[in-house]
């Protein structure tokens, strides 16, 4: 019994790791940014390069970062889900522009709709290497407190949004009202 | 073929080899080197420390991804503000985690990973050792009528 059953557990055993091998992203990276505060970041305003935005003036409420360029496929991709997740208002949508043109980027706004409530513009990539972004689009949700709730690193769809944001964004601004003024 | 032709032949094929692997690494890092041999040696040392995410079985020193290229001009610039080694990594794992690193540390969470060689050497060992002792007890009862166990 135990000469067959050794070697056969060992067997499954090393069945299931591939198996749970075979079902994982390996491009996936995980956030070491969940649950710390956030990156602070001043940029010009890729609309106007006078006027800044600054991460520290959307403390308060649930915000979200969307980082995309218009080299990037992905965000094309996504880009109506982006505008039906604007249309609803359930948090502000602000958009990095990362390592773009920015005549081009405001080109594609212009052209597709824009579903930002500011874009900031990251030309050298500095501000996003802070956040460990390495592929857009990538979506991070910052809670009322300034903390990185969650982050999504794929084109965002209406099924992520509904699953992974707007619960989160609930509660946390929810848990903001009482302490909030 | 004589030994004098083989030599020639050897040694115009590893020439031809270490012109193949030269070039590569000419093409990627096209910034200006430190002028200060001792960082150069360190930010080269870095580069291939360090994992290229959008690439990721590169390091940012064979990679010439845009993101590889930031990576490097971070390095650098750590570097030339006068950061250490390990203020540059933990740099790159705050923001990155311990993913970034070709090298992983040693932590916590890592320590099965870096006990798993001798633990499965010891592992072999100890299975190894019962197959051997098993098999020459065996023999020793075979011994005088083989063939029954």
């Amino acid at each position: 019994m135990l000469k067959f059953g050794v070697p056969l557990a060992l067997a499954v055993l090393l069945g299931v790791f591939l198996f749970v091998g075979l079902q994982r992203d390996p491009s996936y990276v995980p956030s070491p940014l969940i649950g710390k505060q956030a990156p602070e970041f001043t940029l010009p305003s890729l609309h106007d390069p006078d006027y800044p935005v600054a991460s520290k003036e959307l403390a308060g409420k649930a915000w979200v970062l969307n980082v995309w360029g218009t080299w990037c496929g992905g965000c094309r991709q996504e880009h109506d889900t982006l505008m039906a997740i604007a249309r609803t208002g359930a948090v502000p949508l602000i958009g990095l522009n990362w390592k773009d043109d920015g005549a081009a980027a405001q080109q594609w706004l212009s052209a597709l709709g824009n579903p930002y409530a500011v874009v900031a513009s990251d030309p050298e990539g500095r501000v996003a290497i802070d956040w460990g972004v390495y592929g857009a689009p990538e979506t991070f949700l910052i809670g009322p407190d300034g903390k990185v709730l969650f982050k999504h690193i794929a084109p965002m769809t209406m099924e992520v949004w509904t699953k992974e944001f707007l619960p989160r964004i609930q509660a946390a601004n929810a848990g903001n009202v009482p302490a909030g003024g | 073929m004589s030994l004098l032709h083989f030599s020639r032949f050897a040694r115009t094929m590893l020439l031809a080899l270490l012109v193949a692997i030269a070039v590569p690494a000419l093409a990627i890092d096209t910034e200006r080197a430190f002028d200060d041999p001792a960082l150069q040696a360190r930010y080269e040392m870095i580069g291939r420390e360090l994992r290229c995410l959008v690439c990721q079985n590169q390091t940012i020193a064979d990679s010439n991804a845009t993101l590889a290229q930031d990576l490097r001009r971070e390095v650098r610039e750590m570097i030339t503000a006068g950061k250490t080694d390990d203020e540059i990594r933990t740099f790159m794992v705050d923001r990155y985690g311990d993913f970034v690193l070709y090298k992983p540390r040693m932590t916590p969470v890592n320590y099965l990973l870096w006990a798993a060689p001798v633990l499965l050497l010891l592992l072999g060992t100890f299975i190894g050792l019962r197959i051997i002792r098993k098999q020459a007890a065996q023999a020793d009862a075979d011994g005088p009528e083989a063939g029954q166990s």
